[in-house]
């Protein structure tokens, strides 16, 4: 990127525009909850929405480390961690409306769907590796974790393939929508192989690319 | 179950369908918008599309389109026999699995709009004796009955709806099947043109359906012609469909043209896709899981807690029978 290139866009509040964007799909739904544009079936609706803005927002976050490294998009990073967060907020959102709203908090009715439905297996074990992630986002535990948290971290590595098995395991038939996030998830985890990302060669030399997820 | 003579309608009672039909398009449309922004990627947030209006909607209309029945919807009672209030006509004509217009429910009302359901023939054949191609108007002879059934998805929502129509094994009587005839399979309308759905080759069109000959004769079987009192609109599955309340409403195969008499159970569009998940037989029961959703427990449309589903949708009484000694998990 030309250096002018770089001063504009140093000049962008991204972390503000990241924000916006993700507040959007979440002021929509309160926007159609009060005028009855949810479906005659509320509560599913909003369990798709929420399912599916959360892994947007997810596989968002995955693409910026590798938008940095190929394309020298370094103001990726500078809402990289923002983006991973508001994603776990949908997904936290989507787990409530489906363990409290949908299934009432029926513990036993809970407890049988986790255990009967290679879905919602998957996308349970996905938010649990989400959740410590979340939990030591600040820098407080950054500092605190030193090194660990890299490699704390790359449960993100692991959380996504999941996420997107938990979305196949759920379609009727179509199944791709799923695949299409599945190439997307592959591809941006395949970019963080050092091997694959020579052959495309980064732009920019002496950039750590990797020192956050 | 009830039997009730068809009511008598007052064609002077003038419908507020079309105040309907733009409020539901404009919500659909609205909501098509918002799916996109979900699935799109995180540029897309920002992007304003132009709001949609009610008068671009009118310019898309096309020339044939269908005159909406003018009868206000009607039952004439308002629950079914266990108590379960009817569902809202509007919820009813709003909230459709109709993957021949979308796989979106509330986006099919809107897209089945122009859809004209005539003329229209339906052909039954095969394994009997009288095969004959009836014209919609010679179905609509058959003395008409209401019936009020609950309509359970194998997504676990379930609806209470006053359809209109006759018991299938009347016109099979009709057609005499021969005595190798141990099947019956209904075929759907197969046109792109029409049924916009129908472009994505994912699923094996036409939408195939079947039923044993004696889950066919039973009473409960009823080839709807109407819904609330009036014609089926398109997106219900004008201008006739099955409706058998025991079965996962998928079994229910919408704008049949052909109903064929068969020797062997035949395969559906939905065993085609998925076979593992959807069955021949299909039918509604708590005891066998599904690998996805819940069927132990159903919501009802209007409903927040869920209740919970009953063996054969609740027919047990009328339907059991059919299954004598069968292993209702091996025969999902
Ligand atoms: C990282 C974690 C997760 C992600 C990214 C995710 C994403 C999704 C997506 C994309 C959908 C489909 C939306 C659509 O078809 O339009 C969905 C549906 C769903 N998810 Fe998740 N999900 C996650 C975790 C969970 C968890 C923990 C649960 C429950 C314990 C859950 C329960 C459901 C349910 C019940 C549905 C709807 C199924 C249906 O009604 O057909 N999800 N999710």
């Amino acid at each position: 990127m030309s250096s002018v290139a770089t001063a504009m866009t140093r000049r962008v509040p991204w972390r503000a525009l990241a924000a916006l964007a993700a507040a959007i799909p979440l002021a929509v739904m309160l926007v159609d909850g009060l005028r009855e544009g949810l479906t005659v079936n509320p509560i599913q609706e909003l369990t798709l929405r929420t399912g599916k803005v959360g892994l947007v927002l997810l596989v968002a976050a995955l693409a910026c480390t590798p938008l940095n490294a190929l394309l020298g998009w370094r103001f990726t990073l500078s809402f990289r961690r923002d983006l991973g967060l508001y994603g776990f907020g949908y997904i936290a959102l989507h787990l409530a409306i489906f363990a409290l709203v949908d299934l009432g908090l029926d513990l036993d009715l809970i407890a049988r769907t986790v255990l009967q439905k290679p879905f919602v297996i998957a996308g349970s074990a996905a938010f649990l590796l989400l959740l410590p992630l979340a939990i030591t986002s600040t820098r407080g535990w950054q500092r605190r974790l030193g090194r660990r948290w890299k490699g704390l971290h790359r449960l993100f590595y692991i959380a996504m393939p999941l996420a997107v098995l938990h979305y196949a395991w759920l379609v009727k038939a179509d199944l791709r929508p799923p695949l299409a996030y599945a190439v997307g998830v592959a591809v941006l985890l395949l970019l963080r192989v050092s091997a694959v990302r020579r052959l495309f060669g980064p732009r920019r030399r002496g950039v750590d690319y990797t020192a956050r997820t | 179950m009830l039997r009730r003579a068809l009511p008598t309608i007052s064609s002077s009672e003038i419908t507020p369908e079309s105040t309907y039909l733009t409020r539901m398009t404009r919500r659909g449309l609205l909501r098509a918008g918002a799916a996109a922004l979900g699935a799109g990627a995180l540029a897309a947030c920002g992007a304003d599309a132009p709001p949609p209006t009610a008068s671009s909607d009118a310019q898309t209309a096309g020339p044939i389109r269908p005159t909406p029945d003018p009868r206000t919807p009607t039952a004439s009672r308002q629950q079914d026999e266990l108590g379960g209030a009817l569902t809202p006509y509007a919820s009813v004509t709003g909230y459709n699995n109709f993957y021949e217009f979308s796989t979106q429910k509330e986006a099919v009302a809107t897209l089945a709009r122009d859809f004209n359901p005539s003329p229209w023939t339906v052909t039954v054949g095969g394994l009997v004796s009288n095969p004959r191609t009836y014209d919609i108007d010679d179905l609509r002879k058959f003395d008409q009955e209401e019936r009020i059934y609950r309509l359970r998805c194998v997504e676990a929502w379930s609806m209470v709806i006053p359809w209109l129509g006759f018991p299938l094994a009347r016109l099979l009587r009709e057609a005499g099947p021969t005595s190798q005839a141990k099947y019956v399979r209904f075929e759907s309308l197969n046109d792109p043109k029409r049924f916009p759905g129908q472009r994505d080759r994912l699923y094996q069109w036409p939408y195939v359906e079947g039923l044993r000959l004696d889950e066919a004769m039973n009473d409960l079987t009823l080839l709807a012609t109407g819904v609330y009192g009036r014609s089926l609109p398109p997106q219900s599955g004008a201008p006739l469909r099955l409706v058998v309340p025991w079965k996962y409403g998928f079994k229910s195969i919408k704008s049949i043209v052909r109903i064929d008499l068969v020797d062997a159970p035949p395969t559906s569009l939905w065993m085609a896709a998925n076979g593992r998940e959807y069955g021949f037989y299909a039918n509604v029961n708590p005891a066998v899981p599904h690998p996805r959703w819940l069927q132990d427990s159903e919501r009802r449309i209007g409903e927040l807690a869920r209740r919970k589903t009953l063996l054969f949708n609740g027919y047990e009484a009328q339907v059991a029978s059919l299954y004598a000694g069968m292993d209702l998990a091996r025969n999902y």
